[in-house]
């Protein structure tokens, strides 16, 4: 069996407003337009992505959140109908997904080993979070590709914005242990946005683009510093500052996608490739893809 | 009680173990017990519908209420999902939806009524609903908890249900579903030995169950800030804030502690209050009388009001949210486009203003803020004082509380002016007047014809005395 690998990790955010203004099917409510940049941004990126011919798609969202440890999706086969808890009138979704249960458990024994604690999710009913959902469709809406769903342990928001890194550093390592022994090819997906203060109101037709922009001016200049870094391969120093741009702009990376992908591709040095940055609601959202096996090296 | 909008208030914890983990803990067993007593508590009382508020239902965009008036799915909890499923067919009382959502519009802030197949209610709720209400024989209504709503916000969405139940003619079991201390274990533990996970937590749990069995809600709505912060209450406690607000901000109470006990290293305890007189919508009047303290001005300045954002988007010290990245690489970086004031504190004197009685400058600069030091209607180089007759001896003979406002505004503005600033650029006052009974009313006069019409945020408090024989003193905080 050849070795796995990671052939690309996605920074792939997951406002439920841009599968609404994509109109797909499987979503009940419908718009006539918005968010243009960043859909063409994921569309680009997915373009990239699917090219690979990856295995699996990992996704890491912040709306599963754990208390005990890091949980997976532990039964093949997901069905049912996700609701915004939030924005209900942009997402009802109704999703059915196959789960490479294999890896997930593999990931698990892997992070056990590192003394993370771990837990299979295997009820029947359990509804997979819009995150996931969300991040999942914009990468891949054929669903034709099974997914390993992890959960966002809440240590950082418990302990601290460092202890809740050290937690996803491991996870990462767990992760790509697992994804080498695994022979499968394999793209990572961090469900976060970057600044993530938002807007306390909401306009009358929610795609109304004349409404949106960056929350506050220091949120932007956080999200532009955070994304060269990224441009210029400087992933290190990222998670070196990470903390400070978790406090200064409310950042979603908190929940620790960013940091688990980055740890798994072994903190990258090459440059990652912006497809596209754009507000909603006034978070900011990037959609950044590192082309791991053209660059990553270690392959 | 027949004029009473509420039959009795209860602080339920909306753990899962209780509904469905029972038999593998006593401590969740005797839960599950408590929460039966309650349930035929209930069930002896005359009232129109339970009314929930739950911390575990988020809201980031205002507030939402419920409006399917028959929700049903089978809901399965994010953490605890080993425990197996809820499955749920509630009934709705949607007219008290939309009662409340208007009242709460009326306030200002965002509403939603969520009338959605499959919209998700959250696990706390479920699970006080099926255990205190399990054949729907009152319907139910249910409001959200504002994740960055503060005390004073919380206190008045709570007061909002008030006013809805009055204008509905109804009366209701109001319920808040929140654990006390909020520290879970973090890793797998045998149910049986299941323990309050620290000691201070649990002391803390206890010493608020104390004010509860007293009836003394308002009190325990006062130490909630300080309860959270030692025993990390469930999200900081808030939903004290608004069963205060429904209640009506009174310790008019008697409490009964049903149970507590640990729920996987959590707080759990099963609370009710009755109410010992009539409960009854408060005038707003008096929310607006009693606002919340300045830094609960200040985060809510930073957290909604836009026009203030761009004041506090260079006051880099005075809300940390605001900082700028650092400069890393500075070589590559347009220093001119990210440079801003230093954001250093600055003294600011005025020689037009009476000279302060004690260590302090007449105000202190803070990023692009003003903050003044309270301000009195003393004149510099004087020892006469507008609006003060003394007597040989220094005692106050009588006074003019409108004319010593008039100067005390005078002084303000001489500060502003020297600093660089201008009394239009004033955003908050804090008034202290020695004797709220007698000079509200002309204090208010001079105020309306003055700062009322530049339309700051104003807190009057009465204080026992001022530092010199004087009625009025204003603080203000304004825009450099």
């Amino acid at each position: 069996m050849a070795k796995g690998q990671i052939v690309s990790g996605v920074l792939a955010p997951h406002p439920p407003h841009l599968v609404y203004a994509e109109n797909p099917e499987r979503n009940e409510p419908k718009a006539e337009c918005g968010w243009e940049v960043l859909r063409w941004g994921y569309e680009r990126c997915r373009r990239n992505v699917l090219a690979k011919k990856p295995d699996v798609l990992l996704v890491h969202s912040p709306h599963w959140q754990t208390i005990v440890g890091h949980h997976f999706l532990g039964l093949e086969k997901f069905s049912g109908l996700s609701v915004d808890p939030i924005f209900p009138h942009l997402f009802r979704y109704s999703y059915d997904l196959t789960v490479d249960v294999d890896l997930s458990l593999a990931i698990a024994k892997e992070a056990e080993k590192l003394e993370l604690t771990t837990s299979i999710m295997e009820n029947p009913d359990f509804r997979i979070d819009y995150g996931s959902i969300t991040s999942l469709h914009l990468m891949n809406p054929e669903w034709d590709i099974p997914v390993v769903v992890l959960s966002s342990n809440n240590s950082p928001y418990y302990f601290s914005n460092e202890v809740g890194q050290l937690e996803m550093m491991k996870l990462g390592e767990a992760t790509r242990s697992a994804i080498e022994k695994s022979g499968k090819r394999c793209v990572l997906l961090a469900s976060n946005s970057l600044s993530h203060r938002h807007f306390t109101t909401e306009c009358e037709i929610p795609e109304d683009m004349s409404f949106e922009h960056i929350d506050s001016h220091g949120q932007y200049l956080w999200d532009m510093e955070v994304l060269k870094m990224m441009k210029e391969g400087r992933s290190q120093e990222l998670l070196d500052i990470l903390p400070e741009f978790i406090d200064n702009s409310a950042a979603e990376v908190k929940a620790g996608a960013l940091t688990w992908m980055l740890s798994a591709m072994g903190v990258p040095s090459y440059p990652a490739e912006i497809h596209a940055y754009g507000t909603v609601i006034g978070t900011g959202n990037a959609i950044v893809e590192w082309d791991h096996e053209k660059c990553g090296g270690s392959y | 009680m027949e004029d009473s909008i509420i039959s009795s208030a209860y602080v339920v914890s909306g753990q899962p173990h209780i509904l469905l983990g029972a038999d593998q803990s006593p401590a969740w067993a005797s839960l599950q017990k408590s929460y039966d007593k309650i349930r035929q508590d209930i069930e002896s009382q005359e009232a129109d519908l339970i009314l929930y508020f739950s911390t575990q239902w988020l809201s980031v965009i205002g507030y939402m209420f419920q409006g399917d008036p028959k929700p049903c799915w089978s809901h399965v909890d994010h953490n605890f999902h080993h425990l197996g499923t809820m499955h749920y067919d509630f009934k709705v009382d949607t007219d008290l939806a939309a009662a409340y959502a208007k009242e709460v519009t009326q306030l200002g802030f965002t509403t939603k009524v969520v009338n959605y197949r499959g919209f998700p209610i959250d696990t706390g709720t479920i699970v006080a609903q099926k255990l205190l209400n399990p054949d729907n024989r009152l319907p139910a209504a249910m409001v959200s908890c504002g994740l960055y709503a503060e005390k004073e916000e919380t206190t008045m969405i709570g007061q909002a249900a008030a006013w809805a139940l009055k204008s509905s003619g109804k009366k209701a079991i109001a319920v808040l579903v929140s654990n006390l201390s909020n520290r879970y274990e973090i890793q797998k533990i045998d149910p049986k030995k299941d323990k309050i996970s620290s000691l201070k937590d649990d002391e803390w749990n206890q010493k608020v169950l104390e004010i509860f069995e007293r009836g003394a809600l308002e009190d325990v709505a006062q130490v909630a800030r300080q309860f959270a912060g030692q025993a990390n209450a469930d999200m900081g406690f808030k939903g004290i804030w608004w069963l205060n607000g429904l209640c009506g901000e009174s310790n008019d109470f008697t409490g009964k502690v049903y149970d507590y006990q640990p729920v996987w290293g959590t707080g759990a305890a099963l609370v009710g209050l009755k109410p010992t007189k009539a409960v009854q919508p408060l005038s707003w009047d008096h929310f607006q009388s009693e606002e919340g303290s300045q830094a609960e001005m200040v985060k809510g300045i930073a957290d909604r009001s836009a026009a203030a954002q761009a004041v506090l988007s260079s006051a880099d010290d005075v809300n940390e949210n605001f900082k700028e990245p650092p400069l890393v690489n500075r070589d590559s970086v347009n220093i001119d486009s990210l440079s801003k004031p230093s954001g250093k504190s600055k003294a600011v004197e005025s020689l037009r203003c009476p000279e302060p009685v004690g260590a302090y400058p007449h105000a202190r600069r803070h990023g692009n803020l003003l903050f003044l030091s309270g301000m009195g209607p003393r004149k510099r180089g004087s020892k006469e004082i507008p609006g003060v007759s003394l007597n040989a001896d220094g005692k106050i003979i009588g006074y003019d509380v409108k004319v010593q406002t008039r100067s005390v505004i005078e002084n303000l503005k001489a500060v502003l002016e020297d600093a660089g600033s201008s009394f239009e650029k004033i955003i908050d006052v804090q008034v202290f007047l020695t004797n709220m009974e007698k000079d509200f009313q002309s204090f208010n006069e001079v105020y309306a014809e003055t700062l009322g019409k530049i339309g700051p945020s104003r807190t009057t408090i009465e204080v026992g005395s001022l530092p010199t024989p004087i009625a009025v003193e204003l603080k203000v905080i304004a825009e450099a």
